[in-house]
């Protein structure tokens, strides 16, 4: 029997639904907000919603004292970069593990995800001594591969999750039509996959762009990406409020506008495979 | 022409254009308005040095102390010049981290440097790292409060005077409250200021053979009148402000006093900043006349770290941004209240300073009154004034901090925080070996 939805609870559900939005979406607004104040009123109490004089000499001296480009292009090479390759890298093992599960697959996993649990600080130095006698302490290659190894553990696991929907009789029919290895995951599960792959992509990007223990260790001034740009404008003597805000505003602009273009794709996604 | 010629054409101009290159420095600093004014002001530097590039990268103060630690602890050589407090130098210098700075030039004037800020910099005689701004902590306060109320602010004031006035400004109705001191936990928040008070009031953190000494009477004494002075006179939530959060409690005219760093004055008695800008005045830090006022001492400094490749150019840079030309030089384009205060005594001494900045001599007694090498009333076996100048404070001092700020929350007695603090300091001073 179909559930009946009167407009009293549809109304409520919906009002709950907005609330929640607004209740998660708040932190982001204040910040927009507090980036078009003055210091001043930045920390005033009790503080003003809107009414309070804008301006826009924080995204003025933001502009004036860093170089938001050079930060932003570190951060799309290398948020791009560690999501191409580490995509290169989990689709044929994500593969495997679907639709070739040897006895150990599950441990496997397990183990790859039980990497994510240990506290990156515990291997700082280690790495950091590793990067310096490879030469790659502020660079854009560093922290393209630091960043694909740390985020590779999640990308197989949500491709493997997409992959278990995917019937292995369709790559058996495949496989039998004659496709070999290379066109059976490139030219037959590949296209059947793309939402999962896309929302994969996506959510690797905003992860990688958000990094910010890896990124702000590694780096000094050639490869520091945008979370340094944010990091660089907190005070301990003297009040930075409305300048961090303005810095923390520019830097998630670009991957808030992403997110907005790509909110259908990245919730088919999430949910692909959810309801049986 | 054949590819071979091409390729060797290429590779030589490639030579050309990296000999011709200039030699980059990169500088690790925080972001505190001197610095910043500094960033802005290298275009000085960079002309009068061709040659030299500068490559800056400003991070906050707990970031970079964590990240500029592992690049000179791995010798990882990615900065030429760091920025460091009081607090790391001497740790850093017996360590052979830092370069001892004796490139800087015949024409530096070292001996012009506030010998407080001077010894508290140098180990064994030599100096490593060069002061770019100097602080002591001091007494900012209402003078239209404390008029209103019948009093007068003494120049030296003490412990009980402070404590009586709090508690006669305050008016919770009107959110004044007397005093506005640091609570938030941290061994460079709370734990600076409360060192420094318990120094007034005759306590020690160790004593001769380095056993811990917050289960002492001292202690306790300064632990519980700062506790009930910030419940009957401080602002509400006190436990969670820090520097910033007390500025802007000041600058909205919601603290009849506050003690804190000398750097302040220059923020809340600039009018575009601070409601109050007309109406403060400045005393220095109390005392219990025991011999030991309640303020520190500290320098945010230049060093150069041991694994940089450009030593000398780096020097050269420290001795343009610590010098006498550098001070004129930000006087000459953003006017002599906003030069980097408490390193040099000539600049005490220059007439249109004085004029400038109604708080300089204030500045310059808190910062002579502060000596990092006998800090306590009783002798101690360790430097510094607001820290203890050995790798094991950070983690002590912060985690002891969180029992005072605890306290401070009414979450806990005074005597379960010091008790607290006491067991974890000497479970550390054990762990690293100070004890047996």
């Amino acid at each position: 029997m179909a559930r009946r939805t009167t407009l009293p609870r549809k109304l409520g559900v919906t009002a709950l639904a907005w609330g929640i939005g607004f209740l998660v979406f708040f932190p982001i607004l204040w910040t927009v907000l507090t980036s078009f104040k003055t210091e001043a009123e930045a920390v005033a109490s009790p503080p003003s919603f809107l009414a309070f004089h804008w301006t826009l000499e924080n995204y003025a001296e933001v502009q004036e004292r860093s170089d938001y480009f050079r930060h932003f292009l570190n951060s799309v090479v290398i948020s791009l970069g560690s999501t191409v390759i580490g995509l290169v890298i989990a689709v044929p093992a994500a593969w495997a593990m679907a639709f070739q599960p040897a006895k150990r697959t599950k441990d496997l996993l397990m183990w790859m995800l039980s990497t994510k649990m240990m506290p990156p600080v515990g291997v700082l130095v280690p790495i950091y001594l590793i990067f310096r006698d490879l030469g790659l302490l502020d660079t854009r290659l560093g922290l393209t591969i630091i960043l694909t190894l740390i985020d590779l553990p999640i990308i197989i696991w949500m491709l493997y999750t997409y992959f278990k929907e995917i019937p292995g009789e369709i790559l058996e029919a495949a496989r039998m039509d004659g496709a070999d290895l290379w066109n059976e995951i490139v030219h037959v599960l590949t296209p059947m996959a793309v939402p999962g792959i896309a929302s994969t992509l996506l959510l690797n990007v905003i992860l990688a762009w958000n990094e910010a223990f890896w990124t702000l260790n590694l780096t000094a001034a050639k490869a520091a990406p945008l979370t340094a740009f944010i990091a660089s404008y907190s005070s301990p003597e003297g009040l930075f409020y409305a300048k961090l805000s303005a810095a923390s505003t520019m830097a998630i602009a670009p991957i808030l506008i992403l997110g907005w273009f790509s909110q259908k794709q990245l919730v088919r996604g999430l949910t692909f495979g959810a309801v049986k | 022409m054949t590819l071979r010629s091409v390729l060797l054409g290429m590779s030589s101009l490639f030579v050309i254009v990296s000999a011709a290159q200039a030699e980059t420095l990169t500088i690790a600093t925080v972001n505190n308005g001197d610095m910043v004014r500094m960033q802005k002001l290298t275009g000085d530097f960079t002309a009068k040095n061709p040659g030299i590039d500068v490559e800056w990268v400003t991070l906050e103060e707990n970031v970079l102390r964590q990240k500029v630690t592992t690049d000179i602890a791995t010798k990882g050589g990615q900065f030429d010049v760091l920025t460091i407090g009081t607090y790391e130098v001497p740790i850093w210098a017996k360590q052979g981290w830092l370069v001892p700075l004796d490139k800087l030039g015949a024409a530096y004037d070292v001996d012009d440097l506030l010998p407080a800020i001077r010894s508290g910099l140098s180990r064994d005689g030599k100096l490593y790292a060069a002061p770019f701004y100097g602080e002591s902590s001091m007494v900012m306060y209402r003078t239209d409060l404390f008029a209103k109320a019948g009093l007068t602010m003494p120049k030296a004031p003490t412990w009980d005077f402070v404590a009586d006035a709090a508690r006669k400004l305050t008016d919770k109705n009107a959110e004044v409250y007397g005093i506005c001191l640091r609570g938030k936990a941290g061994w460079g928040e709370n734990m600076a200021f409360l060192t420094a008070t318990a120094n007034s009031f005759g306590a020690r953190w160790f004593d001769e053979k380095w056993q811990p000494q917050l289960n002492s009477a001292e202690w306790k004494k300064a632990l519980d009148f700062y506790v009930k002075l910030m419940k009957d006179a401080g602002p509400p939530g006190a436990s969670s402000n820090g520097f910033n959060e007390n500025l802007a409690l000041f600058q909205s005219g919601k603290c009849g006093m506050w003690i804190d760093a000398t750097v302040a004055a220059s923020f809340v008695s600039n009018p575009k900043e601070s409601k109050v800008a007309d109406k403060v005045g400045f005393a220095l830090a109390p005392d219990t006349g025991l011999g030991k006022r309640g303020n520190w001492l500290w320098a945010w400094s230049l060093a150069v770290p041991a694994g940089s490749k450009k030593s000398e150019a780096a020097q050269k840079f420290i001795a343009w941004a610590t010098s006498k030309e550098y001070l004129a030089l930000v006087a000459s384009k953003e006017g002599w209240a906003n030069v980097p205060p408490g390193t040099r005594a000539s600049l005490y001494a220059n007439p249109e300073y004085q004029k400038a900045a109604p708080f300089a001599a204030m500045t310059l007694d808190s910062i002579n009154s502060a000596d990092p090498t006998h800090p306590t009333v009783k002798p101690v076996p360790y430097v510094g004034v607001q820290f203890v100048a050995i790798p094991e404070f950070q983690g002590i001092g912060t985690a002891v901090g969180q029992q005072f700020s605890a306290a401070l929350a009414g979450q806990k007695s005074v005597d379960d925080a010091l008790k607290a603090g006491q067991d974890i300091t000497v479970r550390e001073m054990t762990k690293a070996g100070y004890l047996k």
